[in-house]
């Protein structure tokens, strides 16, 4: 331990970019990064519920307006859609007299509207898909008890389709994470707008993009893992028995 | 009808750089998601290991930091390269990193990790007796690729095919970023200028829309001509 801490301290020595303060700005870069994926996650997780649900009504003017979101906001680029509410938030008329105007005015929360709205639509479809699967025994035994639409979504289909849908929606938390770089094109500090920074002031594209590169690197394994180990518990049912 | 204050001509010419842009790397990478998916079934330990870390590495960082860091890096690095060259044999030559080739090579190289993992599940999806049958005509391994696995290989691979080239076309928006006038960054331009954003961003994303619908007919041709002996698909 001594001695790794005596060959790390000769290695820094001479190191002019990767001092406290640089180091400071990577961290406030992951603070605003992990908050940015975690509030849109959770709120188009919510936001998403109802929608797989409606998406897969058989009114078709529930269905279709629900279809039109998500073929929208699949089918355009995530930086597009940030441009549009970014630059567009401005036009609307008398949005600067109301209260969202305070929240509106940094472009974190232009940026928090669309990846939430980008995250909705896919995990709509995620959901849908899944929901989409459960097996017709199961929804027949239901209706076989005597239960009610709402409870049998409540009971039977909803827990056994989130589960199917836990390997997919893993895939599109590790997909926010990586969209979530394109905040830095609108000013906001996060992971890699620090490294824009850093690049920026020490011209060190190297340094300062592989060091953000090792950062999300590891924060996509800890994402990968916590998903594994969500399967491994929450799907252990659907093992083949060991013999 | 919609005014484009003059941008209506930019905008072409930015969606052009988009397909062609999309259409470079989408090459690139399928022949970079051949040799890794050859790479990561091969028999030898240097190889297969080779294709994984590039695999992993690639997919899971964020395509705009691999843009930045290839872009920006890589002018320097090639500069090192000439100095170097210079330095050693007096080689006086001067190398500029286009936006277009660096777009191109970013994305394709990106993409030829996402390729490598779609082709090498496709490979695998093909019969193994096949293979053993076209050996047993005395097919040279060449032939028995070219005959028999990779047009079998495509059936399966074209619905990951089909999905890869869908994530490129939105993800070439980003070279907007790194200073290439494509239809993002045309349409920014014309929303600053003229305080219109609705207008132009609302026509990209309908441009990326149609350019979706048509490739969507197209992979379904594809895919019909490619499962011929196989029944209906839907």
């Amino acid at each position: 331990m001594e001695a790794l801490l005596t060959w790390l301290e000769t290695q820094l020595a001479d190191n002019s970019i990767f001092t406290l303060d640089t180091l400071s700005y990577y961290g406030q870069g992951l603070t605003t990064t992990v908050q940015l994926v975690f509030l849109s996650l959770i709120i188009g997780l919510i936001v998403a519920v109802p929608l797989s649900i409606g998406r897969g009504s058989k009114r078709r003017w529930i269905k279709m307006p629900i279809f039109f979101f998500t073929y929208v906001f699949r089918g355009t680029p995530l930086l597009v859609q940030l441009y549009l509410i970014y630059y567009g938030v401005v036009f609307v008329e008398g949005i600067q007299d109301t209260w969202l105007w305070v929240l509106l005015e940094k472009p974190f929360f232009p940026a928090l509207v669309a990846f939430t709205l980008n995250t909705a639509a896919y995990t709509t479809e995620i959901f849908h898909g899944a929901i989409k699967a459960t097996g017709r025994g199961e929804i027949e035994a239901a209706r076989a008890y005597g239960m009610r639409y709402s409870l049998m979504m409540r009971r039977i289909v909803l827990p056994s389709a989130f589960r199917r849908a836990l390997p997919a929606y893993g895939n599109e938390v590790i997909f926010m994470l990586h969209a979530s770089a394109i905040a830095s094109v609108v000013t906001i500090m996060d992971l890699t707008g620090a490294a824009r920074f850093v690049y920026a002031r020490f011209y060190a594209p190297f340094d300062a993009f592989l060091f953000v590169a090792g950062i999300y690197l590891c924060l996509t394994f800890a994402i990968l893992f916590l998903f594994r180990y969500l399967e491994k518990r929450l799907l252990a049912h659907l093992k083949p028995a060991s013999g | 009808m919609i005014d484009l204050q003059g941008y209506g001509p930019r905008l072409l010419e930015g969606a052009l750089v988009t397909i062609e842009l999309a259409v470079l790397s989408l090459i690139l990478a399928v022949i970079l998601g051949l040799i890794t998916a050859s790479a990561k079934m091969s028999r030898h330990w240097l190889p297969h290991r080779l294709g994984t870390l590039y695999t992993t590495i690639i997919r899971g960082v964020p395509d705009l930091v691999l843009m930045m860091l290839l872009f920006f890096g890589g002018q320097i690095g090639i500069n090192m390269f000439t100095d170097w060259l210079y330095d050693q044999f007096g080689i006086d030559i001067f190398i500029n990193v286009n936006e277009f080739v660096a777009g191109v090579l970013t994305i394709g190289l990106i993409f030829g990790a996402y390729m490598g993992e779609t082709f090498r599940g496709a490979f695998l999806a093909v019969d193994s007796g096949q293979i053993e049958a076209g050996r047993a005509y005395g097919m040279n391994h060449a032939l028995v690729f070219r005959r028999i696995r990779f047009p079998q290989m495509m059936r399966h691979a074209l619905p990951g095919l089909s999905n890869n080239w869908m994530v490129l076309l939105k993800t070439t928006a980003l070279v907007s970023v790194i200073g290439l006038s494509d239809m993002v960054r045309v349409a920014a331009e014309a929303s600053k200028a003229t305080r219109e954003p609705f207008t132009f961003m609302i026509i990209v994303a309908i441009i990326y829309l149609l350019i979706a619908s048509v490739s969507e007919w197209f992979f379904s041709r594809l895919q019909k001509r490619y499962d011929v002996g196989f029944g209906g698909h839907d």
